[in-house]
């Protein structure tokens, strides 16, 4: 009996709430895998530092602490800020985040929905959090968050393109935007007859991946395009106004979002939970699957938060240009040039 | 040199005007925005009052004095050699500099002249304040743009010059070793070998920091044509320092000083003065990169030519300061700092007025902030470095 076939035999409600808890750990989990990893590790030897040591071994217990801080932390809500609005804002921007990772497969039966839409369901969904980020700026009635909220705004909207030209030469490569399917058409292509490693198409999409990996560092408002946040000049942007859980809530999606992004990525460009040599279809893949993904998860949001604490932050209307002038036309020659060869090829 | 500045300030000026037209016609509604006393890029308790038109500055007021301390007044019921406790606080990043300028003021009243071996010492301590003050301000104004890490490079490397400042006087921060005819103590045992190895380290964090800061394409965009200072608007302001040098001004009180020439040894040293022809922040940033390097030769040569002999001179126990005035200014860190000290005879001077350098810097913000965006403000504010210490007093 195979666990597709156990699955299916429990209650919908029972299915449900595996998935919640599944959807929450693997969040959660990751997000505090990523700060441990980058944030409070990587990122200190970059800078000549150790970084955390002293709470559990080798500092490993040290987000644990900042949570229990944070939630200890008085919940202050400004005067005059919209109190129903401010407060609901970091909801907002974590469920987008959560309503992300639900098309993200990692094995073959280890999925939270299967949707022929996939990727295009995804997208779609991740740019709610806009959506959070505007009302957090507005209702925090600070005008720094006012400004922080506004640049985000245009920020992301301005993002959301590239990024979606980007998907769109995989999708025509891969012929479905079902994610799962998009992992198959990769283990099963072959570049030149060569077909030993499949096809990630990071090989054939170099392209559009590295235009998906700039969008999704605008996406996560990481620096160089870190002006919503931009701590020497808005103090924190939109953020500025909030304390304990809230703050939290904002700071677990910042990291969730990023590892939910690679995730995506990873899928899209990187043969998702794919290694060589072992059927993607065969049931071990359900348990191996998830770690190969986090593997690739580490591996991408490395790059992101390498590139944040080494670069300077661009200005609003510079990040602009780079999105308007160069990333979308790259992105639809792109596209262009993946359509005329699927069809001669 | 100025064709340059005043093309790049025209065409700016332009493009500030389009984009107000087109605000004006939308009819937006203008927002005052208070940058400061907290905020972090004030670095300290500066306060800023911005008019925006949605992210451009329409006005900007600098409000100072959140830091006074009154050292003015209170040098007055101060002796002499009391004073320099109090001033090594004004720019606490170069502490040793700030009492120089003091301390042969007082000298030149008393009429006593240092030995040539503290005179040297004295140079070297002055241009190593220079170094710890002006490192931090390369890895500054990185964080201002928006890159953390250089910050930390800079705090790793200040970290050698300060300890060598430490082993020298005993004070990290705020040696107070300056006297007047001298110096408090000769240099430590294997002073000097040390020393001369932390001037390679510093070489070579200039290296580094011009690779990592100044070659990033972003921080040229972001630099590059922000805060344009025409050199004769910046000297009508009375900017000094790098400031000026960073809009072409050949102008260094070391070399071309005229008061208080004797106390510092700058004329026997080869070295030169750096100059850059744009007048943007940029310029501003390389100009100070260029005068560390500078810095690390003067005190290799100022070590290898130290003269033997005494460090102080003959002075009496209790110092008294006959009637009179004078004025001395040096090249500090931030720019020209000048003291006017005026004696009416006996253990305290009667009044003594600082001319520090960021409070003259500081004057021409609101020139140079109108029509600017708001991450503008920081960059430019970033690029004319000023500590609140040196504004307030």
């Amino acid at each position: 009996m195979s666990s597709t076939q156990v699955f299916a035999e429990l209650a919908y409600w029972q299915q449900t709430g595996i998935r919640v808890g599944a959807a929450l750990a693997a969040v959660l989990l990751v997000a505090g895998a990523l700060v441990y990893m980058h944030l409070f590790k990587a990122v200190s030897f970059m800078q000549s530092r150790l970084g955390p040591m002293e709470a559990g071994p080798y500092g490993s217990l040290q987000l644990l602490a900042e949570v229990g801080k944070h939630i200890q932390k008085e919940d202050i809500f400004p005067t005059k800020a919209d109190r129903f609005v401010f407060g609901a804002a970091p909801f907002v921007v974590l469920a987008s985040t959560f309503l992300l990772v639900v098309v993200v497969p990692a094995g073959p039966d280890a999925w939270f929905i299967d949707s022929e839409l996939g990727i295009y369901l995804g997208l779609a969904v991740s740019s709610v959090s806009v959506l959070g980020i505007l009302m957090a700026g507005w209702g925090s009635s600070n005008k720094y968050s006012l400004l922080g909220g506004l640049r985000a705004t245009g920020q992301l909207i301005a993002y959301e393109l590239p990024l979606i030209l980007a998907v769109v030469g995989v999708v025509i490569q891969a012929g479905t935007m079902n994610m799962a399917d998009i992992v198959y058409a990769q283990a099963n292509g072959e570049i030149f007859g060569l077909g030993i490693v499949g096809n990630p198409y990071i090989l054939t999409q170099g392209v559009a991946f590295v235009i998906f990996l700039i969008a999704m560092q605008a996406e996560l408002a990481q620096a160089p395009f870190d002006m919503p946040v931009a701590e020497s000049e808005l103090v924190t942007g939109y953020m500025t106004e909030y304390s304990g859980m809230r703050f939290l809530l904002f700071f677990i999606g910042e990291f969730a979002t990023a590892g939910v992004f690679a995730a995506v990525a990873s899928v899209l460009f990187l043969g998702g939970w794919y290694v060589p040599g072992i059927d993607p279809t065969a049931d071990v893949m359900n348990l191996l699957g998830p770690l190969v993904m986090l593997v690739k998860i580490v591996g991408l949001t490395f790059l992101v938060f390498w590139t944040r604490f080494t670069m300077p932050r661009f200005r609003e209307d510079q990040l602009q240009r780079l999105a308007w002038k160069f990333l979308i036309p790259i992105a639809l020659a792109n596209i262009v040039v993946t359509g005329v060869l699927k069809v001669a090829f | 040199m100025t064709a340059v500045s005043s093309r790049q300030q025209l065409n700016y000026i332009a493009a500030q005007a389009a984009d107000a037209r087109v605000n004006l016609e939308i009819e937006t509604e203008g927002m005052t925005l208070n940058i400061g006393p907290q905020h972090p890029a004030t670095h300290g308790t500066l306060r800023i009052v911005a008019k925006l038109d949605g992210e451009q500055v329409i006005a900007a007021d600098p409000v100072m004095g959140y830091m006074h301390r009154g050292y003015e007044k209170l040098s007055e019921v101060r002796t002499y050699p009391q004073v320099t406790t109090l001033v090594n606080r004004i720019d606490w990043l170069g502490s040793f500099a700030n009492e120089v300028p003091f301390i042969l003021a007082a000298e030149q009243l008393m009429e006593v002249e240092a030995p040539p071996r503290a005179q040297w010492i004295r140079t070297v301590l002055f241009e190593m304040s220079r170094i710890a003050n002006i490192v931090l301000f390369l890895g500054d104004m990185a964080v201002q743009v928006g890159a953390v890490t250089p910050v930390f490079f800079a705090f790793r490397d200040r970290e050698h010059i300060l300890n060598q400042i430490e082993a020298a006087t005993g004070g990290r921060f705020h040696p107070n070793f300056d006297r007047i005819g001298g110096l408090k103590d000769d240099l430590p045992k294997g002073w000097i070998v040390e020393t001369k190895q932390v001037m390679k380290k510093m070489r070579s964090f200039c290296d580094e920091i011009e690779e990592l800061v100044m070659g990033n394409e972003i921080f040229q965009a972001r630099t590059r044509g922000i805060g344009v200072v025409p050199a004769d608007i910046g000297l009508s302001y009375g900017l000094s320092g790098a400031n000026i040098r960073g809009s072409g001004v050949d102008w260094d009180v070391r070399r071309d000083g005229t008061t208080g020439a004797g106390g510092l040894v700058h004329s026997e040293l080869d070295w030169r003065v750096w100059t850059h022809p744009d007048g943007d922040s940029f310029s501003r940033f390389w100009v100070r990169l260029q005068e560390v390097r500078e810095s690390t030769k003067m005190v290799d040569q100022l070590l290898d030519g130290l003269p033997s002999g005494p460090i102080m001179a003959k002075v009496p126990r209790i110092i008294k300061v006959p009637a009179g005035e004078a004025y001395v200014e040096t090249e500090n860190p931030l720019g020209v700092m000048g003291y006017y000290v005026v004696s009416a005879g006996g253990l305290v001077p009667f009044r003594v007025k600082i001319r520090s350098a960021s409070f003259n810097n500081m004057s021409i913000t609101p020139w140079l902030l109108t029509g600017v965006y708001v991450p503008d403000i920081i960059t430019i504010l970033g690029s004319l470095y000023f500590i609140l210490g040196d504004i307030d007093r």
